[in-house]
């Protein structure tokens, strides 16, 4: 209920307005070294089934034995999210047949979850603030890996992935819009990366949305909904979500049903698709796995976690806000990822003044780095770098445009900008005298222009810039509007 | 609780069995039978009873999180019936 009341992002039809109902379904890989029931490696990428014992083969015989980091971590995402710990819960067998899941069955939390009912904040772009509920977290095992492109009458299987803890994080039906949903994901992607509890990597796989999509008319009883399997990108979430509740409208519309079904979204068109056979369709047969007692700890055990939390991305962004000034978009931009939030903060750290470090962060290197396309720890420009320029730059050392140049000279060369600033002559020119020449051959060189600035005072700039240019940006752009105003004799504006 | 004829197949093709007309039958007996036999367990009052879930009190035992185990591929699909380059090999299986 937590987003009742919200203005809700209707769809228009004529036939009226329609309300998408969304819930989603977050798994998410534990960050772990070894298996969930298992010694084995989660590591990504290696040979096909070298990272596989024989508890994930499902020999028989073979007994789960529960890794406690994995407990550890599925109690942190929980308090992560503002949830309640259940300090008992208990594992139980999900029963289904396929290639890839050798026991038969996969070992998960279905009655009693490891983390019940919490809480996620968004802020949105239009500057309000959702609150998303979250039903529950369970842990659970990860399947293995069926290869269908390899040979045109088999399948490959590959064990790698078979016991790797997950984390399935079930949202209440409390999103009302695809903008929402790829919020969501996106904060819920963030703390988890702040807590170091899943990578959040969502090319490998490490985390993978479901997402439930239903559509009303507002204030009715909820429609039927389908559920979209393992969508990849946060891109996606959104595509699949409008094109899923259209297809449900036009449905409905045209006088049809809405059948309850798992669909995939296909990326190349953009569409949704019928996944499963009905028949068959969600008869796991549950029931709790001999081989694993209830899951128990104690509630200091919790608060000892508790008390050992990192800073999670809404406290930084309020820390940020109180004790720098930052502006409210500015500072939730740089908590988004930790890596960027880090950055400043070292930044701020080693003396760069907090406003111009959040505007030049945000704008020089975030926009130099996603020119370039990279991720943002692969920046060859330092904090240490970035802070030194900014430091030249308010000390009047180099002009703010030489600044940029000098920033892409340290990315380009990876040298020192200091140094740099001194091999290639860089620092701003305040010597009046050399200044003054400048302008005055300027001023000789262009007599129309001396003329016409006396009816518009505002083609000064033009001046500025003809005197910018011949110096290589070098003049302190103050000195010469000052020398300018003078000389063409066009007061202060 | 009697189990009729759907919900043996049902069972069977859930369990990958494959079941003829005549074991069916049997099977409806047979289930039929145990189900009975254990539904007599709801007699007993158990509200508010804990469920036991282990006859001695012992708490469930964790391990380290450390790598253990693995390193071994041939191992894990030597008894597949099909394997190629360390896969295991089963027919073509696409939704």
């Amino acid at each position: 209920m937590a987003n009742e009341g919200a203005p809700a992002h209707l769809i228009n039809s004529s036939t009226g307005d329609w309300e998408m109902v969304i819930g989603m379904e977050v798994h998410a890989q534990v960050t772990s070294k070894a298996k969930l029931f298992s010694g084995a490696s989660t590591e990504f990428g290696a040979e096909p089934n070298a990272q596989v014992s024989l508890v994930d083969a499902a020999m028989p015989g073979m007994l789960p034995v529960i890794n406690q980091e994995c407990v550890a971590q599925a109690v942190r995402t929980g308090l992560g999210l503002n949830a309640k710990i259940n300090l008992v819960s208990v594992f139980d067998r999900k029963n289904y047949f396929y290639p890839d899941l050798p026991q038969g069955y996969q070992i998960s939390q279905f009655t009693q979850p490891i983390v019940g009912e919490g809480e996620v904040a968004l802020d949105m772009d239009d500057g309000k603030e959702i609150r998303v509920g979250i039903e529950r977290l369970h842990l659970e095992q990860d399947a293995g890996k069926s290869l269908h492109d390899q040979d045109p009458k088999s399948s490959y299987v590959d064990l790698n992935r078979s016991g790797v803890a997950l984390m399935e994080i079930v949202s209440k039906p409390d999103i009302r819009s695809s903008a929402q949903a790829q919020a969501y994901v996106s904060k819920l992607r963030s703390i988890l990366r702040y807590l170091g509890t899943c990578d959040g990597n969502m090319e490998e796989g490490s985390l993978r949305a479901d997402v439930n999509v239903s559509v009303r008319r507002p204030g009715e009883d909820l429609g039927t909904r389908c559920e979209i399997k393992n969508v990849n990108s946060i891109r996606f979430i959104g595509q699949a979500i409008e094109y899923e509740a259209r297809r449900q409208i036009e449905i409905i519309e045209d006088g049809g049903e809405i059948e309850q079904e798992t669909r995939l979204f296909d990326p190349k068109t953009g569409e949704t698709r019928s996944m499963r056979t009905k028949e068959e369709a969600h008869d796991y047969r549950y029931f709790p796995d001999p081989d694993l007692l209830p899951l128990e700890f104690t509630q200091a055990y919790v608060d000892d976690l508790a008390a050992h939390l990192p800073e999670l991305p809404d406290q930084k962004k309020a820390r940020f806000m109180k004790d720098w000034n930052l502006q409210h978009y500015d500072a939730e931009v740089l908590v988004a990822e930790k890596e960027r939030a880090d950055y400043f903060e070292q930044m701020v750290g080693l003396g760069a003044e907090p406003a111009a470090a959040v505007n030049w962060v945000l704008n020089q290197h975030l926009g130099r780095i996603n020119k370039e396309g990279i991720a943002f720890e692969d920046a060859p420009v330092s904090a240490k770098a970035n802070t030194a320029i900014l430091k030249m730059t308010a000390e009047g050392t180099i002009s703010g445009k030489i600044a940029k140049d000098l920033y892409d000279l340290v990315w380009e060369t990876g040298g020192n900008p200091e140094k740099l600033v001194e091999e290639r002559g860089l620092k701003q020119v305040t010597d009046t005298g050399e200044i003054e020449k400048v302008v005055d051959e300027v001023v000789a060189a262009n007599p129309k222009q001396v003329e016409q600035v006396k009816a518009k005072p505002q083609t000064l700039g033009w001046f500025v810039g003809q005197v910018m240019q011949k110096t290589g940006g070098k003049a302190n752009p103050q000195m010469v509007n000052q020398l300018l105003r003078e000389k063409l004799d066009v007061a202060e504006s | 609780m009697k189990i009729d004829d759907a919900t043996v197949r049902h069972i069977a093709r859930l369990a990958r069995i494959k079941v003829s007309d005549a074991e069916a039958k049997t099977l409806e007996n047979e289930l039929t039978g145990i189900l009975g036999w254990v539904e007599q367990l709801s007699e007993v009052d158990t509200d508010g009873v804990e469920p036991m879930t282990c006859v001695t009190d012992m708490q469930i035992h964790m391990r380290k999180d450390e790598v253990t185990d693995g390193g071994y591929p041939e191992e894990i699909v030597k008894n597949a019936p099909e394997s190629t380059d360390n896969f295991f090999v089963v027919p073509k299986v696409v939704e």
